[in-house]
């Protein structure tokens, strides 16, 4: 699996940015595998990515249905025994209503869908999901969400920040997220979450190839696990 | 049940609703809002009910980070 490692692209009812990810992953080099969310198992991959889009409608709170999706149990092994997890936009909801991340993400305090390129801060290159950023500190990526008001209490912020969990903030805030976060990992660094859209931001034709250095990590990382 | 948002958390919902509600000329203070959700139960025991809805709220209904949940049990 040296040469092109395997990483799932998990596919729920309402996901729509699914394709657009594998799409990104394949050109970064990897063999992505879309897989179904009633699955109960996932196939051996290096890796798995929860995409964007709208699972199960967003109805009741975003990410609140799809957590009891029959994969996110197989998800969720694979997160305990140290697999790289990597949620996008609705997956970094999905993540956080199943407590694969702290906190929770709640509408815009605008009320508005935002949907436009950001310049983000990125505060760590020592995680899997942003190696490739060494160089750019400064990442130009699209979001495009109604919902992406990160909220943790303050206890719980402290602890954030105390432990360097925010990985990426957004240095002109799109949606009222406490602290400017726009991604952060869990505590054991293998579980990431953000509200940009990297898969958005893979060629210079779109306005941005900046989505590249954070999947591009992704898929270094997968390579050598 | 009835679900809303915690004391302190940010509504901006709430205060979309208290804006419009003044520009119509009702003095209101602060608004919030929140959900309500009506279920039927085949379960005739409202101890057992509550005891039941009281665990949807938590696994489902309510997200405990920032909502508060009520519920009341209405036998037919």
């Amino acid at each position: 699996m040296s040469d092109s490692p395997k990483i799932a692209v998990v596919v729920f009812p309402g996901s729509n940015d699914d394709r657009d990810a594998a799409l990104a992953l394949e050109q970064l080099g990897a063999d992505p595998v879309l897989v179904w969310h009633a699955e109960r198992e996932l196939p051996p991959v290096a890796a798995v990515v929860l995409p964007g889009g709208f699972s199960h409608g967003d109805y009741l709170r975003c990410g609140a249905i799809a957590r009891f999706a029959p994969v996110m149990a197989a998800v969720r092994r694979f997160a305990d025994e140290g697999g790289l997890v990597l949620g996008i936009c609705n997956g970094f909801q999905v993540l956080c209503e199943a407590g694969l991340l702290p906190g929770v993400l709640r509408p815009n305090a605008s009320l508005s869908f935002v949907c436009r390129d950001v310049p983000l801060r990125v505060e760590r290159t020592d995680t899997p999901f942003t190696t490739r950023a060494e160089r750019a500190r400064r990442l130009t990526i699209p979001v495009k969400h109604g919902e992406g008001c990160y909220f943790a209490d303050e206890e719980l912020l402290a602890e954030l920040e105390a432990s360097g969990q925010v990985v990426l903030r957004y240095e002109s805030n799109p949606n009222g997220s406490l602290a400017d976060i726009a991604g952060l990992v869990n505590e054991a660094g293998n579980v990431f979450g953000l509200m940009p859209h990297p898969e958005h931001a893979v060629d210079p034709l779109l306005g941005s190839s900046d989505g590249r250095l954070v999947l591009g990590s992704l898929v270094d990382a997968a390579t050598a696990a | 049940m009835l679900v809303r948002p915690k004391p302190g958390i940010l509504d901006p919902q709430g205060e979309a609703v208290q804006r419009s509600l003044r520009q119509l000329g009702f003095p209101v203070g602060e608004a919030r809002v929140g959900r309500v959700v009506d279920l039927e139960l085949e379960n005739g025991d409202p101890e057992r009910a509550r005891a039941e809805l009281e665990r949807m709220c938590e696994q489902l209904l309510a997200n405990p980070l920032i909502e508060s949940y009520e519920i009341s049990v209405t036998p037919e």
